[in-house]
């Protein structure tokens, strides 16, 4: 069964501006599939509504063989914003613990899952630190080790590294490879870094605006467990080019001249 | 301490400079209208009446009582306040309904209201200095209600999307979000609102012949004023006193209750 089966999506704001048009995706469990397009895409609206957080104009999204309504209610999901999100009156341990609180698990479980995924996301010692005491990559660690603490089947990832700079991104972007690896989820990223998608996923999706669609879908068959030394291979370096060409294209379509965001600018 | 020098210098030096120009604008400053400030504090310790005890115990017992006033208005003030500020932050018609209703609330005089709630909770038989407590909640609820409704909808957007996220019930999402979103903002007005209880407190008094607590004291020194000024100001020195402990009360609460980053401490 897919985890996720997005079928003829479309969503329409309220001001007339048309963000999606005409989706259709299936994703695999345990895939990673990035959504990768210039801003003004739709990718983080697509995201949004696989999670159920807005609701689509027409077409259906099935999530773990339910509608995405259900699959949200059920907790099907954790989700990690650009912004860590993270509630300051709570310490690092409660934050990970406020959807297992949500969810009414009893506090010896609890304890032993915070455990788990402070040593998953490597931030043992720290469970009585306060979020404003940590730096910006290890909050994102917080919020991931939150999204993941229930088990969730999917894991929906809205630009998580967006706000980090480089050389702290490409380091996390190696741990979430392992995290994944360990936890055997299926991961839906949304990033506008061309060189981060193809560095994490197993397809990427490539969309493009106005209105908002998939232009393009590219398998990554760079080969497992990647690792910084993946970054240096010719074939990361074929596939990142065969991603901006999907991505000119898609905007050619348009004959938009902004294509490129800064990100990819300085690739 | 440097404060309370600074204070006491600029009293002693006022008087001294008035005393010795002559002036009498804006007033004519003698031993009536400013009293040395050691007259005043020579006073707590001299007997209120011939045989009587020492005016400072007769104010300790007095502020005690009305300090039990005080603090059963505060508690029910606030937990009023909050109930109304969580009911109008749920509830847009609510809000448009009862707003106005709790605004107008404030602006009748409060000297006008005590009589009234006196004589009539006495007509039910209640303790005058529970209806003491219900005129010092009056002053209470309101700062409680125009910050927890301010501070209900503070919640952040995206924590709010995090929480649709887990399906959490409002229930949950009020107390595991939006309360502590609101601490900061709740805790500010329980500070004034503290300081309100205790004049709420002593205005209450007057009208309800109240002879037991600070409010009571007041009406007496006022009407001796003439003959003995040092008498009323001791009160109001003691009143503050209460005011001020109040407000400390609340301070190390909140410094016990809310944990939340340098930048989101109001």
């Amino acid at each position: 069964m897919s985890v996720v089966e997005i079928s003829g999506v479309s969503k329409t704001f309220s001001g007339g501006t048309i963000a999606l048009q005409g989706i259709d995706l299936t994703i695999e469990p345990g895939e990673f599939v990035s959504l990768i397009g210039p801003s003004g895409c739709g990718k983080s609206t697509l995201l949004r509504i696989m999670g159920d957080l807005i609701e689509p104009s027409a077409g259906a999204v099935v999530v773990n063989g339910k509608p995405a309504r259900r699959a949200r209610i059920d907790r099907d999901y954790g989700i990690v914003f650009q912004d860590p999100v993270l509630y300051d009156w709570r310490t690092v341990a409660k934050n990970i613990a406020l959807p297992l609180e949500l969810a009414r698990w009893d506090r010896k479980k609890r304890t032993a899952r915070i455990a788990e995924m402070l040593d998953l996301v490597e931030l043992n010692g720290f469970a009585d630190h306060h979020p404003w005491q940590l730096s910006g990559g290890m909050q994102q660690r917080v919020s991931i080790a939150r999204a993941l603490s229930f088990d969730p089947a999917l894991l929906l990832m809205d630009e998580p590294f967006g706000a980090l700079d480089e050389m702290t991104r490409e380091r996390l972007n190696n741990q979430l490879l392992e995290i994944w690896t360990r936890s055997g989820s299926t991961v839906v990223f949304v990033t506008h870094s061309i060189a981060e998608a193809v560095f994490l996923s197993t397809r990427v999706v490539v969309m493009s605006p106005r209105p908002g669609r998939i232009s393009a879908v590219l398998p990554i068959d760079l080969p497992q467990p990647r690792t910084a030394a993946t970054r240096e291979e010719p074939r990361f370096f074929e596939l990142v080019t065969k991603v901006r060409d999907a991505l000119h294209l898609g905007a050619d379509i348009d004959k938009q001249p902004e294509i490129l965001s800064p990100t990819e600018a300085r690739l | 301490m440097v404060v309370l020098g600074s204070l006491w210098g600029l009293w002693e030096g006022y008087r001294w400079l008035w005393n010795h120009e002559g002036w009498t604008w804006p007033f004519v400053v003698d031993n009536t209208t400013m009293p040395h400030v050691h007259d005043i504090f020579a006073a707590l310790g001299r007997p209120a009446q011939t045989g009587g005890p020492p005016l400072g115990s007769l104010l300790w017992h007095s502020a005690l009582f009305t300090a039990k006033e005080a603090a059963v208005g505060f508690a029910l003030g606030a937990v009023v306040g909050f109930a109304l500020g969580v009911l109008l932050a749920h509830s847009k018609l609510a809000q448009r309904g009862l707003l106005p209703y709790v605004v107008a609330s404030q602006t009748v005089p409060i000297l006008a209201i005590a009589p009234i709630v006196v004589i009539y909770l006495g007509t039910l038989q209640v303790t005058a200095w529970v209806s003491v407590a219900v005129i010092a909640a009056y002053l209470t609820f309101f700062p409680v209600t125009i910050s927890t409704l301010r501070g209900l909808t503070s919640a952040d957007r995206r924590a709010l999307e995090l929480m649709r996220s887990y399906a959490t019930s409002p229930w949950q999402v009020l107390w595991k979000l939006r309360v502590p979103s609101a601490l900061p903002y709740i805790f500010t007005a329980l500070k004034v609102s503290a300081t309100a209880s205790v004049v709420g407190a002593i205005i209450g008094e007057a009208p309800s012949s109240i002879q037991n607590g600070l409010g009571g004291e007041i009406v007496v020194f006022n009407q001796y004023y003439t003959l003995d000024p040092t008498k009323l100001w001791a009160t109001n020195v003691v009143a503050a006193l209460l005011g001020i402990i109040f407000f400390l009360v609340i301070v190390a609460a909140e410094k016990l209750v809310v944990r939340r980053a340098p930048e989101n401490i109001a």
